[in-house]
């Protein structure tokens, strides 16, 4: 039974890694089919980072972001978190919308919905995906969505995972829109339980 | 020079060095200052108590009844008085509102357990910024013991 995120080995990553890949790849076939462009993916990262890293290394703490958080329950718990950096969201609003002047910390209702739609679909296929792959019950809830310093939207799963260690793992990797490679990650943040239900079922557990 | 707090963490300081905590969410900051010797800490805890950890060794700065009562200790040893000691918290902050997120409600538990430990180490509360749906950055000026706090949506206000 896996108890720490320190307990993973070198397999356990690969398999992190793929389902990453599957997940993310579904995701972002969704995201192409909403915007009508092409959406490229990079191969995706297994991270496990200290708190402060998890910030470092994903942005800047103070800067404004739009994120979208799903939480998963049943056989995954955890959540996905969808952080749309200014360029996405501006490029998304404007295939959407004809925006053009995107302001983060200014949008309309109709932006809003927009991209909180597009962050549920995205963790759908997300979820979907390894559900199928993995025969796991994954149960997603309704997203919500916020604009804010990155560092304290951070701050949301940080502080779930920080009842039982000082690391998080994340799944992530970066998405490329229209041909502009803009930071949006969609980081897949699942619970150390959750790991060794996922690892069983794969065949890997003990 | 301005000293860095990450997420739970401390650091003390006293004048020209500012100690800033950039972008609490339901992380709450505790600045504490001692008029008369201006030296001023400044604590970012994430977890409200230390008795609910699974952990062996817990990381003391991490929760708000370990980490509070360390600092002010640090603090005394440096030459403050504790009875002149004031404080003034910020953050606790429900980042995402809709229902079955932040179902914790961490962000108020976080700022219920400060001012536990605040009121436990006769410290009084002189000014505070907490809750609300928004990320805030501290900055202590241990000068003046002003605090100033920053946010994306709100701009800025002193404390």
């Amino acid at each position: 039974m896996l108890k720490k995120f320190e307990d993973l080995n070198a397999s356990h990553i690969d398999v992190l890694k793929e389902i990453g890949n599957i997940g993310s790849g579904n995701a972002s076939t969704a995201l192409s089919s909403m915007v009508g462009k092409d959406v490229v993916i990079s191969m995706p990262e297994v991270k496990f980072l200290r708190f402060q890293e998890a910030i470092e290394k994903n942005g800047s703490p103070e800067e404004t972001v739009a994120a979208v958080l799903v939480r998963l329950k049943n056989d995954i718990c955890g959540m996905i978190l969808f952080i749309v950096e200014h360029e996405f969201a501006a490029e998304v609003l404007k295939v959407f919308f004809g925006e053009n002047d995107v302001d983060l910390l200014r949008l309309s209702d109709d932006d809003i919905s927009a991209l909180t739609e597009i962050g549920s679909i995205m963790s759908h296929s997300y979820t979907n995906a390894i559900a199928t792959l993995a025969g796991l019950n994954i149960g997603v809830d309704a997203p919500s969505f916020t604009v804010d310093m990155f560092g304290a939207i951070m701050s949301v799963p940080i502080i779930e995972f920080g009842e039982i260690g000082e690391k998080l793992l994340c799944i992530d990797k970066v998405i490329e829109l229209n041909g502009v490679k803009m930071k949006s990650n969609m980081l897949l943040i699942p619970t150390v339980d959750s790991l060794s239900n996922l690892f069983g079922k794969l065949g890997l557990g003990e | 020079m301005n000293l860095n707090v990450g997420i739970s963490d401390w650091k003390v300081s006293k004048p020209p060095d500012v100690i800033v905590t950039y972008a609490l969410g339901s992380c709450v900051g505790i600045c504490l200052y001692d008029k008369r010797t201006k030296i001023a800490g400044l604590s970012h805890i994430m977890l409200p108590d230390s008795g609910n950890s699974g952990e062996a060794n817990i990381n003391r700065m991490k929760f708000a009844d370990t980490a509070i009562p360390d600092m002010l200790k640090k603090m005394v040893a440096l030459g403050a008085m504790q009875s002149g000691i004031t404080a003034k918290i910020a953050g606790g902050a429900t980042m995402f509102s809709a229902s079955g997120c932040d179902r914790f409600n961490i962000g108020e538990r976080n700022v219920v357990a400060v001012k536990a430990a605040l009121q436990t180490l006769r410290i009084p509360i002189i000014g505070q910024d907490t809750g609300a749906n928004y990320g805030r950055t501290l900055f202590l000026y241990p000068e003046t013991g002003k605090v100033k706090v920053k946010s994306a949506s709100k701009g800025e206000r002193d404390l």
